[in-house]
Formats: structure tokens, C-alpha cells, sequence
């Protein structure tokens, strides 16, 4: 007798079905994937088109430039400097560099989890902060001063972004608890001064920061321009990221707390042990967030009149010999920008994947 | 160590006046110096500057403004004009965010590939190099001289846009506008009032009345509004060196718009795929075992779902997309900011400027919020059996 042997050969999804799944499995669907690759593929082809096939390459070639229909990339190699350090005198321009390498190294390892402790990130960041304070301004071992009016292009934008993450990390700590305080004056005022400093654009911080402060302040209190503005930033970056860190300790289970309590520990034990590390923990992406937002926001000191690598950027084709290549100069910051940003935002989510598997 | 130290109570209380006293002490200095700095200047403090004519001009006003209005006029135009550029900018911000959002989550590979280069070419570029390389190349559009019309009687050139318009009082716009407003609240009053007596047709019908209604008054309000002698269509006509007739749109104010609504878009994008991934997978698979097709589920189960779940994230992004459009002052749209900066360097009144500044941009967001979040609270779903 033979047995019924049950027909087990499965329908294995053979690679061609599955992508027609994906792309071609309703009229509609096919239609749109139609229309979608022909607009992909006409963008691809236009940018192919203009950076490449019709674009000028290679020093000083303005006439070239000036006749050809694509990009001038001429512009970027004629005048990159500038771009990047500004109005650093031009034999110095190597220690302008490297500092913006220390920096970018500091904040490639503050992504190592390594690093991730108490001791260790902030140790690392004021090092490589004071290693590209001291590069930057001389005044040792033979190498000349450059003031901080001289300073310009990326490696203001690098000094800029990291005092502001130095000064208004712990600051955004303290705001944090204290709005979480017990005592309900301190809790309401810092409260009221978070929200306030929230609801208003970071333009108008930094200007009044920049402007206004001098007319109010007592003289001996006021400071250099480019240092008030740090302030004024790190200030609204800490009025964001106290708001995260409130939400990563909210978001603790109130037995962690009360645990630590019973045990006798007393109140910066319980804070510096047992809540902040994990507040930390919950807070991490959004904070990365936030750091990558106040990266991009650092642009803004443009507008209050400081040299970054927007400024440069502008003052690279501002001349009458390039004005016409403004176009491709904008490009090639904006590619400065994306490659920071978009490294640091990719890292992000990966972290977020990493962590959210952690918690299952 | 003194006893009054031992008692927590006291400590508390030292430590809590100390804290506010601090901040009390560091505004008070700060009114004392600008006083101080002021009557060095031979300047008043006060309000009363609000009155004295501007002497400037604005390039770009919805009210009647010229160079002899007073200080009040030119922050009202900057208001205005802020308020303008918001209204513009962030629905579209959010019509094209919500496309790229349901591009990336459609299933279609291609669609979503598109999307994610959007989103991640848009999110990752600071704003405002958004905003000057969008005024660059608006500003390398052919001169008009040099432009044809397109169809549709637009003409895009390097000293604006011009577009069809009509013909009416810009006080008569306004109103319409209000009225389309008045319906559509009306219309989702209704629609969340669920009277619970009346049949639903019957909340149908009254709702498209309303619509109706709404429509007809606008209409109404434009043709009363019509500037006399002049036809009720006016398309831009080349003339000379420029266009005349129609409606300009400046390159600023274009820059302006096309900037905020793109990166906002690209943010508002992730909100909404997040949201629409956050719909759990069984409201979907209960809608197919219904036999619903493909459309009506994404229709009338899972986008309705996800502008739920996002509404709250999306409140934030739009409070801080309106604080965003303070950035049109790099390129001279005359904005509330650049109102008041301008102001601060004419007239020296810094503390006065800086209050109206804050206490302008707390009354707009708060009023940003308090909106959405009632919207939010109408379109939220009802009952406690709903878990999403």
C-alpha cells in the first residue's frame, strides 16, 4: 500500500517573484515604480550631467568655466582654503587642520561605547578641546599666536560646536534636576525659564547674546563677541537636552530610585549612580539628535557676523573673479555638512536598533 | 554649626530663595545697566518710541507701510509677514512630507528609495544653505526681459515670480480666508461634537452645508472686495523690462517658502513613517480579513491611526518649524526678527525690542500649540476600549 507522503516541496520565493512583489505586484504598483525610476533616473542623469560630464575640473580655470554649461568644481580647488580656514594665515593653515582632525577623531571615539562613562567622555572631550584650543592659537614652542578674530571656515564651526556641547552638557544636567527638584520655587522657576528659552528661535538667543548683552551687562561681565554667542548657545542647547534628560529619568521605573533611597544612599549618590546612568541610557538617541541638530544649527552665527564655514564659504565665491560659482561653492559645503551629519545621524539610528534589541 | 541649619525646613527655604533670588538680582542688574547705558545715550526707556515714525522702508508688506508709519506699523508688518510666510510654508511643508512619508513606507521599492534620498539629502543640510542656495538659483533665473509666460499665465524670472491674481482688496482676501477657516472648524466641530441624537446623515448633510455656506461667503466676500474698474483677472503682461499685472512673489519670500516647507518636509516625513509604522500590524490584517482593498485600508484605517499617534510629535515640529522661519533675515525678508533688529539699530530701545521680540514669538507658539492641541483633542479617538 502506498502511503500518502505529504507534498512538502514549499514554495520557495524565487528571487525574481520577490522583487516582483516589491515593485510590479498590482497595475498600480508597477506604475508607480515606473514613474518613480524615470524621475530617479532623470535626476541621476541631470546631477551625472552637470557635476561630471559638462563640469570644469582643475585649478584657475575660470574661462573654461565661465563657457561651460555644467558645475565649476575649478572654483573648490582655486579657493578651498578659504572654505575650510578662513582668514588663518596662510602658513599656519596646517595647524588649522590638524585641530579640526583632533576634533573630528574626538567626536569619531565618543562613539565608541568604551568611552561611555563618567570619567572617560568628558576627559576625552576637554582634552580635545583644549588640544585644539592650544593648536589653534599658539603662543608655544615657537609657533605664532593666531587670535580668535582670525579664526575661520570649519574649524570655527568644529570650535563653536564643541564648546557648545562641553558647556551645555553639564548645564542641561543641572537644569534637569533642578526642574525635577523637590523644592516646588526652584522646580517652577526653572520650569518657566526652560519653556520660555524654548519657545523662542535660537537667531534671536544668539543675537541677543551677541547684541544686546554688552548694553546690559556691566563691563567687566561681557566677555569677547564669539564667547558670549558660545554662551547664549550653549544655553538654548541646554534648555533641549535637559528636556531629554528629564524624559530618560522620567521614563525610569520609580522602584530605582526608591531602591538606592532605602539602601540610605544619599541624594548626588543616588543621582551620579543610579539615575543619571540610566536616564543616559534611555536618552541616548534623542540626545545624538540633538547634537547632530546643534552641528547643522551652528550655521546660524552667519547671520550674527562670524566667519564659519558658511561665511567662508559665501566670502570663496563672494569675489568678482567668482561670483558666478556660487552655486557649486554651496555644494561643496553643503557636502562638508552632510558628511558630519549624516555619519553621526546613521550612527544614531544604529544605536537605537542596538539599544531597542538590548530591551527585548 | 548654627541650629536654624539643622532644620530642613529652613534649609529648603534658604535654598529656594537663594535660587530665584539669584535670577531676580541677575534681571535687576541687567535693568539697572541698560537704564544706566540708555541715559548715557540721552535715550527714554519706555514704550513711548512705539509712536515716532520708522524713517525705513520694508521691501515686502501685507498692510499699507511707508517710511512715515510708526514704530508699531513696521513690527505689525514684520508679525505679519512672519505669520504670512508660516502659513504658507507649513502646510506645505506638511502635504509634501506627508507624500515622501507614505512613499517610504508603500511597500514599492523604487518609491521607496526615492523617499529616503529625500529625506536624508534634505534633513542633513543646514537650513539656511538650503535657504541661499535656493535664493541663488532663483536669483539666476533669466531677467524678465528675457522670460516668457509659461502656461497657466506664470512667468518665473530673476526679479520674482509672477503669477495670475485677482483683482481684489487685500482686506477682502482676508476675509475670505477667515470664513474658509470659520467652515472648516465648523465642519469638524461637527464631526467631533458626534451628536449623539442626530442621525448620522443628518450630521452629514449639516456638515456639507457648512461647507456650502463657508464657500458662498468667501466668494461673496472676494466679489464685494473687487477693485472697481480694473478686470477681475489679472495676468501678468510683459511690459518693457518687467511684468505688470499679476502677482509678484519676491525671490526672498520664494527662497523663503520653498526652504522651510522642503526641510521641514524631510523632517515631517520620518514623523509620519514612524507613525504609520507604529500602527500595529493587526488593525491592517483585521481590515484585509474584512476584505477591504488596499487603498481603503491605508485610507480609512492606517493613515487616520498614524496621524494620531504622530500629532503630538508633530505640534513640536511645527512650533519649531515657525521659529525656523526666523531665518529669512540672511537674505533681507523683512520677518518679525528682522523687524526688530532693524528697530534695536535705529532707535537704541534694546530691552523694549527684545520684550515685544520674546513676548511675540511666547503669544505665536503658545497659540501654534493651543490650536493643534485642540484639533488634537477633536480628532482623538473616543472611549477606552481603543488601544493603537
Amino acid at each position: 500500500m502506498q502511503e500518502l507522503v505529504p507534498h512538502t516541496t514549499a514554495i520557495r520565493p524565487s528571487p525574481f517573484s520577490s522583487l516582483r512583489a516589491r515593485y510590479f505586484s498590482t497595475p498600480l504598483n508597477g506604475a508607480v515604480t515606473l514613474v518613480c525610476a524615470t524621475v530617479a533616473l532623470w535626476l541621476l542623469w541631470s546631477a551625472f550631467d552637470w557635476a561630471v560630464l559638462h563640469a570644469v575640473f582643475g585649478t584657475g580655470q575660470r574661462e573654461a568655466c565661465l563657457a561651460a554649461e555644467g558645475a565649476c568644481w575649478s572654483v573648490v580647488s582655486s579657493r578651498w582654503r578659504i572654505v575650510l580656514f578662513g582668514l588663518y594665515p596662510f602658513e599656519e593653515q596646517w595647524r588649522s587642520g590638524l585641530a579640526c582632525l583632533v576634533m573630528g577623531a574626538v567626536i569619531a571615539l565618543s562613539c565608541a561605547p568604551w568611552f561611555w562613562n563618567a570619567r572617560r567622555l568628558p576627559l576625552l572631550w576637554v582634552t580635545g578641546f583644549a588640544t585644539f584650543y592650544l593648536l589653534m592659537r599658539g603662543g608655544f614652542f615657537g609657533l605664532p599666536v593666531v587670535t580668535e578674530q582670525n579664526w575661520g571656515g570649519l574649524s570655527l564651526t568644529l570650535f563653536i560646536f564643541a564648546a557648545v556641547c562641553i558647556l551645555g552638557m553639564p548645564l542641561a544636567i543641572c537644569f534637569a534636576l533642578l526642574r525635577r527638584s523637590k523644592l516646588p520655587w526652584i522646580a517652577r522657576t526653572m520650569a518657566l525659564v526652560i519653556d520660555t528659552i524654548r519657545s523662542l528661535p535660537l537667531l534671536s538667543i544668539m543675537f541677543t547674546f551677541a547684541i544686546v548683552l554688552p548694553f546690559v551687562l556691566p563691563g567687566w561681565l561681557t566677555g569677547d563677541k564669539l564667547y558670549r554667542v558660545i554662551v547664549g548657545y550653549a544655553l538654548f542647547f541646554a534648555c533641549y537636552q535637559a528636556e531629554i534628560i528629564r524624559g530618560g529619568i522620567q521614563a525610569l521605573p520609580a522602584g530605582q530610585e526608591e531602591a538606592a533611597m532605602a539602601l540610605g544612599l544619599g541624594y548626588w549618590h543616588r543621582v551620579g549612580y543610579i539615575v543619571l546612568p540610566q536616564a543616559f541610557k534611555n536618552a541616548l538617541p534623542p540626545t545624538i539628535n540633538q547634537v547632530v541638530i546643534t552641528f547643522k544649527e551652528t550655521s546660524l552665527v552667519t547671520i550674527i557676523g562670524f566667519f564659519d564655514v558658511m561665511a567662508s564659504g559665501r566670502a570663496a565665491s563672494g569675489t568678482a573673479e567668482w561670483n558666478f560659482a556660487v552655486i557649486e561653492i554651496y555644494v561643496f559645503v553643503a557636502l562638508i555638512f552632510f558628511v558630519f551629519v549624516f555619519s553621526l545621524s546613521r550612527y544614531g539610528a544604529y544605536l537605537e536598533r542596538r539599544l531597542d534589541v538590548g530591551r527585548r | 554649626m548654627p541650629a536654624f541649619l539643622n532644620s530642613r525646613a529652613m534649609r529648603d527655604g534658604a535654598a529656594q530663595t537663594a535660587f530665584v533670588g539669584a535670577l531676580v538680582l541677575l534681571v535687576g542688574i541687567a535693568i539697572v545697566t541698560a537704564r544706566a547705558n540708555l541715559e548715557a545715550q540721552g535715550l527714554s526707556a519706555g514704550f513711548g518710541f512705539l509712536e515716532r515714525a520708522t524713517g525705513w522702508r520694508i521691501s515686502f508688506s501685507l498692510i499699507d507701510y511707508d517710511t512715515s508709519s510708526p514704530y508699531w506699523k513696521a513690527i505689525l508688518v514684520g508679525v505679519l509677514n512672519s505669520l504670512f510666510l508660516g502659513a504658507i510654508a507649513l502646510p506645505l511643508a506638511t502635504l509634501l512630507g506627508v507624500t515622501v512619508g507614505v512613499m517610504r513606507t508603500s511597500g514599492n521599492g523604487m518609491a521607496e528609495l526615492l523617499g529616503t534620498v529625500f529625506v536624508e539629502v534634505f534633513r542633513n543640510v543646514p537650513l539656511l544653505l538650503q535657504l541661499l542656495f535656493w535664493y541663488a538659483i532663483l536669483l539666476s533665473l533669466p531677467s524678465p526681459r528675457d522670460t516668457g509666460l509659461l502656461p497657466g499665465g506664470i512667468a518665473l524670472s530673476g526679479r520674482g515670480i509672477y503669477v495670475p491674481g485677482l483683482n481684489v482688496t487685500g482686506g477682502s482676501v482676508f476675509i475670505a480666508i477667515l470664513l474658509v477657516l470659520a467652515a472648516a472648524a465648523m465642519a469638524l466641530w461637527l464631526k467631533s461634537a458626534r451628536l449623539v441624537s442626530a442621525p448620522p446623515r443628518a450630521v452629514r448633510r449639516a456638515i456639507r452645508a457648512t461647507w456650502a455656506l463657508g464657500t458662498t461667503a468667501a466668494v461673496a466676500a472676494l466679489w464685494i472686495g473687487r477693485i472697481p474698474e480694473t478686470a477681475l483677472l489679472s495676468i501678468p503682461v510683459q511690459q518693457g523690462l518687467n511684468y505688470r499685472e499679476g502677482i509678484r512673489i519676491s525671490p526672498e519670500l520664494m527662497a523663503c517658502v520653498i526652504s522651510i516647507s522642503i526641510y521641514g518636509a524631510a523632517y515631517i516625513a520620518e514623523i509620519v513613517r514612524s507613525g504609520i509604522n507604529a500602527v500595529p500590524k493587526g488593525q491592517a490584517e483585521a481590515g484585509r480579513a474584512l476584505g477591504l482593498s488596499s487603498w481603503h485600508i491605508f485610507s480609512r484605517i492606517r493613515l487616520p491611526l498614524a496621524i494620531r499617534i504622530v500629532m503630538p510629535t508633530m505640534i513640536n515640529q511645527y512650533v519649531w518649524l515657525f521659529k525656523a522661519t526666523t531665518i529669512g533675515i540672511a537674505i533681507s525678508f523683512t520677518d518679525f526678527f528682522m523687524v526688530i533688529s532693524t528697530s534695536i539699530n535705529q532707535s537704541g530701545q534694546t530691552l523694549e525690542l527684545i520684550g515685544i521680540l520674546m513676548g511675540g514669538f511666547l503669544i505665536i507658539n503658545y497659540s501654534i500649540a493651543w490650536v493643534l492641541n485642540r484639533l488634537n483633542d477633536a480628532i482623538a479617538l473616543k472611549g477606552t476600549q481603543l488601544r493603537i
